[in-house]
């Protein structure tokens, strides 16, 4: 299931616009790594480049190599859908499909895949619901449309709907910037109970969220605007949170910049 | 300058209080100004008011009468007050119908094309036609379609020709529309589609199009109901007929519109009862359209 992820001399463009330059990191199966760093400086970039999701935007384009179990993501021979069926995504702010019922949004992937089989569909809507820590809370109301849920339910309901569809990885816009405390904190406890099973990798904005939920931590800075995105450091959470190799690191994790 | 009057006023003593009543001059100014915008309202009520009670008033007697839902106006003498109007409605209810059927999908699927797939030229030609397409009068339409499929291609008048031409009124409405309806859609939804490894094309046919379903329905409605009471198509296109004809592929056929022009030549007082009477039951089918728009628009809106 989970897989491992490599980056490998990563370069991405908007255009003629250099976004982030020679980006090197590995993600192991089931941990999670988060990526920090100023505003701007191609956190979501370069995790939009991790299931080709900047393909959606016109000129945005790729260079280098983003290995999947040693696989390229971006080999011609690889369909962008189905990179992002093993490769899922939650955003910053909760979408669940308005026209559908909480149940519905669960199982929206495997449905548009094609599976019709109810009883199969109830299962996975139940398990993913649970998965996602969501279960209780809405199990009387499966019927009820998503929106109806309160934000940090919803952005749940979003993580059961990633999971529903079983990828290998899981990847993390800034789930909980929207959120009050206690969602923020719903869904942090999720992310520790969903690596045992997906590599997990998050953008935060929150630095104490990101020593709380990863295992490592990629540290992206900027240095200076107009000048392309580089990944500063990546390594282990206590390692960054304690003695950064880097002075621009610890500088930001003081709170001295950014 | 808060700063400054911060600083002065806890001082200075009370002599006026802050606020003060406005001033007379304002006041004429509000009262003009109330009474200048509810007088433009009454303005612009009065001649709708007016058309429609007049319609009604003299359409009444016409649409109670026991034939005219359920019979033509064949073999009835121009001076009788016997005989319906069903051959008109039928007509008017097959020709927008049919012009529906070509326009809809043709109009919905260029929407989509300009907002979910078109960049670069292609688009700004087509959005570019589009706008002038929605500026075409209807007798331009109509004297269009008369060349290119009468004249040039040897098709013969019918009813199916007017449904050319109406085509052509309804697509740049429905064009607009549903690209309206389309754009509203967030991205986030279609990237959260996306990210399930869900295609694109269906990405669209099963989440962007069921949540802009409601808003593009409402105005298909609002467009055929436009294009029901045109009357340059028929004029230009088909022969009026007393009687019923099924068939839109050959032979006159009447409409609502083409039987009050026809009755307009009729010279006794019964042809003023038809015309108004078809008026009104032309404002009738609107309405329940219209209605039904907007039933379609509150049931099926996004539940929040
Ligand atoms: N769709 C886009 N088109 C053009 N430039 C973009 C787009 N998205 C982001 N950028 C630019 O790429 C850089 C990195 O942005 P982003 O990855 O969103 O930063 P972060 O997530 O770290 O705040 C910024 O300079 C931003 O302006
Ligand atoms: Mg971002």
């Amino acid at each position: 299931m989970a897989k491992r992820l490599d980056l490998k001399a990563v370069d991405i463009f908007y255009g003629d616009f250099h976004a982030v330059s020679d980006v090197n990191l590995s993600v192991s199966p089931r941990s999670v790594t988060s990526f920090i760093g100023p505003s701007g400086c191609g956190k979501s970039t370069v995790l939009r480049t991790l299931n080709r999701m900047h393909e959606e935007i016109p000129g945005a384009r790729v260079d280098g190599e983003v290995l999947l179990d040693g696989e390229d993501i971006y080999a011609r021979s690889a369909d962008a859908v189905a990179v992002r069926r093993t490769i899922g995504m939650v955003f910053q702010r909760p979408n669940p499909f308005p026209t559908m019922s909480i149940r519905d949004n669960v199982v929206a992937g495997l449905k548009l895949q094609g599976v019709r089989d109810k009883k199969k569909l109830d299962e996975v809507a139940e398990a993913s619901l649970r998965g996602a820590n969501l279960w209780k809370e809405v199990k009387d109301r499966l019927d009820k449309p998503g929106g109806g849920l309160s934000g940090g339910q919803q952005q749940r309901l979003c993580i059961a709907r990633a999971i529903a569809v079983q990828p290998d990885v899981l990847l993390m816009d800034e789930p909980c910037s929207a959120l009050d405390p206690i969602s923020t904190l719903a869904i942090e406890d999720l992310i520790g109970d969903l690596k045992k099973e997906y590599t997990i990798v998050i953008v935060t904005h929150n630095m104490q969220q990101a020593a709380r939920v990863s295992d490592q931590t990629a540290f992206f800075n900027l240095e200076a605007t107009g000048k392309p995105g580089k990944l500063v450091e990546i390594d282990d959470t206590e390692k960054i949170f304690s003695n950064p190799h880097e002075q621009a690191t610890e500088d930001y994790i003081s709170g001295r910049f950014g | 300058m808060s700063t400054a009057t911060g600083l002065s006023s806890p001082e200075r003593p009370a002599t006026t209080p802050t606020f003060q009543a406005p001033s007379t001059g304002r006041k004429i100014k509000n009262n003009l100004a109330t009474f200048l915008v509810g007088l433009a309202f009454v303005i612009a009520l009065v001649p709708l008011v007016w058309v429609l009670a007049t319609v009604v008033v003299r359409g009444i007697g016409a649409i109670l009468s026991s034939d005219w839902w359920g019979r033509s106006l064949s073999g009835v003498l121009p001076e009788s007050y016997a005989g319906g109007v069903y051959h008109a409605i039928y007509g008017t209810l097959i020709q927008a119908a049919l012009a529906a059927v070509i326009a809809v999908p043709i109009g919905i699927l260029a929407a989509i094309y300009l907002v979910e797939y078109g960049r670069g030229r292609l688009a700004k030609t087509t959005s570019f036609m589009v706008d002038i397409l929605a500026g075409v009068p209807s007798i331009v339409a109509a004297l269009f379609i008369f060349a290119a499929f009468i004249s040039i291609l040897g098709a013969e008048q019918s009813a199916f020709m007017v449904s050319l031409a109406l085509v052509l009124l309804m697509l740049p409405v429905v064009i607009r529309n549903t690209e309206e309806m389309l754009r509203l859609v967030p991205d986030e939804l279609r990237e959260a589609a996306y990210a399930l490894g869900i295609p694109k094309w269906k990405t669209i046919l099963r989440i962007v199009l069921p949540t802009a379903l409601s808003g593009t329905v409402t105005g298909v409605m609002l467009a055929l109901a436009r294009v029901m009471g045109e009357t340059a198509p028929v004029l230009v296109l088909v022969g009026y007929s007393q009687s019923i004809n099924f068939d839109p592929f050959s032979g006159n056929m009447a409409s609502l519109p083409l039987l009050m022009f026809s009755e307009l030549s009729n010279p006794e007082p019964s042809g003023q009862f038809r015309i108004w009477g078809a008026a009104l039951t032309l404002i009738l089918i609107i309405m329940i359209l219209q209605l039904g728009a907007s039933v379609v628009s509150r049931f099926s809106a996004i539940s929040k």
